[in-house]
């Protein structure tokens, strides 16, 4: 039964080869989305921490900027 | 009804629904790798071969579907002038290309048991080859050009040039004689595909398309986080 999945009659190696390249796809995919997320969100809260304080009120004000930095991983200031 | 597509709005709303949509995504994945994989039958013609279908199908119906969003949004983005349909279309032109790459690998893939060749140059295959260069060069107008209304301009009208591609790949295996099958899967009239093919097809169609959503959602709040980030230089 192993063999049959494996094998499939001899066209086995086509069908994992099609779907081991579609899941191949599909974690680079996600791995490069994540890290061009996260590296812009890194980015953002560098920026945020840089400004002076009067500044960084004015920001405060805006909840999508509070949001921004909440959803950053591993970021300490 | 603009109104409410607002980034800030689209940020907040997407925070919460992300991990939600993964964990869907993972579990529908694994029924239809189970079900393309292993539970549906092998074709009397192909064999397993067939199993390649339960990838690549999906694949290009997403590609060429987000193609033609990416589209109609170009255009509405030229009549209304609002800023965040382009940069939906752009969020979510990555995954529409990754898509429309794995149609075309796992087709040639499919080809060669099949017709005995990688390559053939049909209609349908050529112009599913051009719908890639089309992705290609609408993500290449956001890098290449530096000012953003030039980036919004070119890359709209390149996607709307685009969209005459779509009803030719679709209507290709009609209109011309090619050793692509015609459509078995319709939408007005009695498809040709038996119910336990059906089945996965449909199920690996849900998968890609969660996967694409989600993809879309990442690439969206990058986006957003660049504009923000932006706007933290005028204040």
């Amino acid at each position: 039964m192993i063999n049959q999945l494996f094998l499939m009659n001899g066209y086995g190696v086509y069908v994992w080869s099609a779907f081991g390249f579609t899941i191949f796809c599909f974690i680079s995919l996600y791995l490069i989305t994540k890290f061009k997320l996260t590296r812009e969100q890194n980015k953002f809260t560098k920026k945020f921490a840089g400004l002076p304080q009067a500044k960084i009120e004015l920001a405060k004000t805006q909840k999508i900027n509070k949001e921004i930095i909440v959803n950053t991983p591993n970021f300490n200031f | 009804m603009l109104k409410n597509f607002n980034p800030n709005k689209a940020f907040f709303l997407t925070t919460k629904i992300l991990k939600t949509l993964f964990f869907i995504f993972i579990i529908i994945l694994i029924i239809g790798l189970t079900e393309s994989l292993w539970i549906s039958p092998e074709d009397y013609k192909q064999s397993h071969a067939v199993r390649i279908m339960y990838v690549h199908v999906p694949a290009a119906w997403i590609s060429l579907g987000i193609f033609t969003f990416i589209g109609i949004l170009s255009l509405f983005n030229f009549i209304f002038k609002n800023k965040n349909f382009s940069l939906i279309a752009k969020s979510l032109s990555t995954s529409g290309f990754v898509f429309c790459i794995i149609a075309l690998v796992t087709g040639s893939i499919w080809g060669y048991p099949t017709w005995g060749t990688w390559w053939v140059w049909d209609a349908r295959i050529t112009s599913m080859l051009l719908l890639s260069i089309f992705y290609l060069m609408y993500i290449l107008s956001w890098k290449v050009f530096e000012k953003n209304i030039n980036q919004e301009k070119i890359s709209s009208i390149i996607a709307i040039i685009g969209m005459i591609n779509v009803p030719i790949i679709k209507f290709s295996v009609d209109w011309w004689n090619t050793l692509h099958q015609n459509a078995t899967v319709k939408i007005f009239s009695k498809s040709s595909i038996h119910p336990s093919m059906m089945l996965p097809l449909l199920i690996m169609t849900v998968a890609f398309a969660l996967f694409s959503l989600i993809i879309f959602i990442m690439e969206y709040r990058a986006e957003v986080v660049k504009l923000k980030n932006k706007g933290l230089d005028r204040l």
